[in-house]
């Protein structure tokens, strides 16, 4: 009995160590591989349009929707000591550092990473990458490194729409519902947000976490066992993988990026 | 999938991402409330603005006449100078008054203007003679405990 669990706890650290070493290495074919993506850019504008055009409606809508409760939310805490006119500088400054990209990233990955986890575990399970290496096409140049850059091209376009989304459901909620003064909102937000400081490092932060997401997505998707359950279990892990991912990243990023500021 | 159509689309949406950026990276700068064009400014001097800052909105009884078009110091009078951009439907007497006030206990600084009784009107480019300063909190708590103990000081 006990002999069995530590047996199979070793036998899980090895098969976990494996997938990483498998994973980065996986990680640096997509790399090498990428110059089919660029050379033939169509394949990559293709998938940009699965991952980037069609998670837009889902972007838009929670960004609006996130930036009015924070106007709704933070008018009332901010009420309380009388500086109403900094709601703009909270939903800005939370949006373009936090919430755009750490949301619009999770958002991405049940969206957009679930989706080409299951396209590719099932191109696997159905032997069409098998197929394609019979033809002497690549499949990690034809298949997998498009989606990694439409991925990584899309995820920080899909934050900065969420940020701005979000200030236009701030403005709305705080000036247009409440009556906060117009141009105080603009204003002090204006004058609290610096572009490097925060936008920069909010763009920085989701090119990050896109990297993160197409990678852990392609990855378990290449690597789900080749059975209509293997492919379930990879679409599952890959949202939380990747979920899990961009929280930790997010700390660790924030960690380099604020620092000074704390 | 008609290959076209669907370069339509991403365009769109590169297109509409760069927007977003540009969006964020200015910051809508030119969302001005009073335009140019119907406004006229006058100069106000300050010995201290406390917190003012450019965009503040400019207050007359408590509603909203212009905006803070500029603030910048003079070196040769060591005073801040105002630039305050009002709009033209309101007219204010030559003897009016400019006080930096705060909304609320920590809220952000305005400027207040009191109309005088001077039968002239401000034109543009006039300057605003009666100012009073932006309190600051460590003045006053400086005047009074100096109060204070002037008050217990055997007399």
């Amino acid at each position: 009995m006990l002999k069995q669990s530590i047996e199979n706890l070793g036998n899980r650290t090895i098969q976990g160590v494996w997938r990483i070493g498998f994973a980065a290495r996986f990680f640096v074919a997509v790399l090498l591989h990428s110059g089919t993506a660029f050379r033939r850019f169509g394949l990559t504008i293709r998938e940009m349009y699965f991952t980037g055009v069609l998670s837009l409606i889902i972007i838009l809508v929670s960004g609006l929707f996130v930036g009015m409760v924070l106007g709704l939310q933070g008018y009332e805490t901010l009420q309380t000591y009388g500086s109403e006119e900094a709601l703009g500088v909270l939903v800005a400054l939370s949006l373009v550092r936090e919430l755009g990209p750490v949301v619009a990233a999770l958002l991405f990955a049940s969206r957009a990473g679930s989706a080409i986890t299951a396209e590719i575990g099932l191109m696997k399970a159905t032997e069409q990458l098998s197929a394609m290496e019979m033809m002497a096409v690549d499949p990690i140049a034809r298949v997998v490194a498009p989606r990694f850059w439409a991925g990584v091209i899309s995820m920080p376009l899909l934050a900065a729409l969420f940020s701005a989304m979000g200030i236009f459901g701030g403005y709305l909620v705080g000036v247009q519902l409440i009556g906060v003064d117009e141009g105080a909102f603009w204003s002090q937000m204006k004058s609290a947000v610096d572009f490097e400081e925060d936008i920069l490092n909010g763009v920085i932060k989701s090119v990050v976490f896109g990297i993160a997401i197409t990678t852990i997505a392609l990855f378990e998707g290449y690597d789900a066992p080749p059975t209509a359950e293997g492919v379930s279990g990879a679409t599952t892990r890959t949202v939380v993988t990747s979920s899990l991912a961009v929280l930790a990243l997010d700390f660790v990023l924030t960690a380099f990026m604020f620092r000074g500021l704390g | 999938m008609n290959k076209t159509v669907l370069d339509l689309w991403v365009g769109l949406f590169v297109i509409a991402g760069i927007v977003a950026l540009l969006f964020l990276a200015l910051k809508v700068g030119s969302m001005s409330a009073v335009k140019t064009s119907s406004s006229y400014e006058v100069v106000a001097r300050f010995d201290n603005i406390g917190g003012l800052k450019p965009r503040a909105p400019v207050k007359s009884a408590g509603v909203v006449v212009g905006r803070v078009a500029d603030i910048r110091f003079d070196n040769e009078t060591y005073e801040a100078a105002v630039t305050l951009r009002l709009d033209k439907r309101y007219a204010f007497p030559k003897d009016t008054s400019a006080a930096i006030m705060t909304s609320g206990l920590l809220g952000e600084q305005y400027i207040g203007l009191e109309a005088g009784g001077d039968p002239q009107a401000l034109k543009d480019q006039d300057r605003i003679f009666l100012t009073q300063s932006a309190v600051v909190l460590e003045n006053l708590i400086g005047h009074f405990i100096y109060g204070k103990a002037q008050e217990g000081a055997p007399q």
